[in-house]
């Protein structure tokens, strides 16, 4: 676990999670090594008619991301995120710091599938 | 007349921009007074109803495919090149072996071309079906999509395909004005654009207008439940040079009919003279086309 994706509205760690990973506003990928953070925005998936989960997915792990934490994540994103080794958690914390804190605590465990159909 | 090579009978298309004016009730009672045997094509393929009417003894259904990718892992060697051509995500490739979404698909075989391994090969995925059956002095050919698949326009084309050359065709295209619409427009002749005196029919007849244009489709039109023109339709077709072929009143009558799934023109045999006269105009129309936008 080194480099972290949540999904989110803001750009920074106080900032909503968004509950969506496909069209998701944002990414805040977290440096673990480093304890620091950018923002990637996902403009090309959220503009997407079709495959936005896809294409998200590509981005996060052309960031070189290994780990997602994200409300949702649907069967296609899922597949392509399983076939690079991203680990993905889905987690209901309000923020984005909160989602870190139960992270880094291990209470959230590891997504063996996608939690909800495409399109959901 | 739309410069096709005339080896074959004529083809009418019957469209409309808004949903729910009647093309469909159009088609059939157009295609039950025609005079003559015709081809009824039901092209709306998400939700194809004709047949509901209809009501064919039989349908004779054949698969609808298309080609998509299929990488043999053995060869993939998850260069990136399939996926980097592909707009669609149909076949996504990042450092592993290239994973296809056959839903995302659009068939060009882009990917196969550029697999510098050859592990791409093509096998058929089933998007629809296309039925044929007989209903009087009616050919039905129906298509339909299946459940969960997006890509409408090769379905269409597979029930163009299936239209006979030496028997007329009406075609009962889709709503809206967008690619299913111009799918089924391809290669027809005349264009009925079916419209009710609502705003939102106005609006919708001058989007499809605007697409008879591009195609350089001569058309006429046909005004269901007309009443009281508070939208200045008849005014614009005026203006736009396009005939009105027929006004088809707003009668209690002509909805129950076709909600007990029978078709008007038997019925209710004082419309059935409407449709018959609309198919005489239609026929006179082909002939010497009026409207041209």
């Amino acid at each position: 676990m080194k480099k972290i994706a949540f999904t989110t509205s803001g750009n920074n760690l106080e900032a909503e999670m968004d509950p969506r990973f496909g069209r998701a506003a944002s990414f805040l990928l977290y440096d673990m090594s480093q304890q620091s953070f950018t923002i990637l925005e996902n403009q090309q998936a959220r503009n997407a008619a079709q495959g936005a989960g896809i294409q998200a997915a590509e981005t996060i792990v052309r960031a070189g991301v290994d780990t997602l934490v994200t409300g949702h994540c649907g069967p296609k994103a899922f597949k392509v995120l399983e076939a690079a080794g991203v680990a993905v958690f889905n987690s209901t914390a309000a923020t984005v710091a909160d989602a870190l804190e139960a992270l880094q605590a291990g209470s959230l465990t590891a997504a063996a599938a996608s939690d909800v159909e495409g399109h959901w | 007349m739309a410069a096709t090579s005339r080896n074959r009978s004529f083809r009418i298309a019957v469209a409309s921009g808004k949903g729910g004016t009647g093309k469909t009730t159009v088609s059939i009672n157009l295609a039950a007074m025609f005079g003559e045997p015709v081809q009824l094509a039901d092209c709306d393929v998400e939700e194809p109803n004709v047949n509901l009417f209809l009501r064919c003894e039989q349908l004779v259904t054949e698969q609808v495919s298309m080609l998509v990718p299929e990488v043999d892992p053995g060869r993939c060697t998850g260069c990136g090149a399939c996926g980097e051509l592909c707009q669609f995500r149909g076949i996504v490739s990042l450092g592993s072996r290239a994973l296809v979404f056959p839903e995302l698909c659009h068939g060009c075989g882009g990917c196969a071309q550029v697999c510098p391994n050859a592990a791409i090969t093509e096998r058929p995925h089933q998007i629809g079906t296309v039925s044929v059956g007989q209903a009087g002095s009616i050919r039905l050919v129906e298509g339909r999509l299946d459940v969960g698949v997006s890509l409408v326009p090769p379905v269409i084309r597979a029930v163009r395909e299936q239209l006979r050359d030496d028997m007329p065709a009406i075609l009962d295209a889709p709503p809206g004005t967008s690619c299913p619409v111009v799918a089924t427009l391809r290669e027809c002749d005349y264009l009925l654009l079916v419209t009710d005196p609502t705003p939102f029919g106005l609006h919708d007849l001058k989007l499809a207008v605007a697409l008879a244009r591009e195609l350089s489709l001569p058309c006429g039109v046909v005004v269901n439940r007309a009443g009281e023109d508070l939208v200045g339709l008849y005014q614009y077709c005026q203006t736009e040079n396009l005939p009105v072929l027929l006004s088809l009143p707003d009668d209690r009558q002509i909805a129950e009919v076709s909600s007990r799934g029978n078709v008007i023109a038997h019925a209710l045999p004082e419309y059935g003279l409407m449709f018959a006269e609309l198919a005489a105009k239609l026929k006179q129309e082909l002939k010497t086309a009026g409207g041209r936008p």
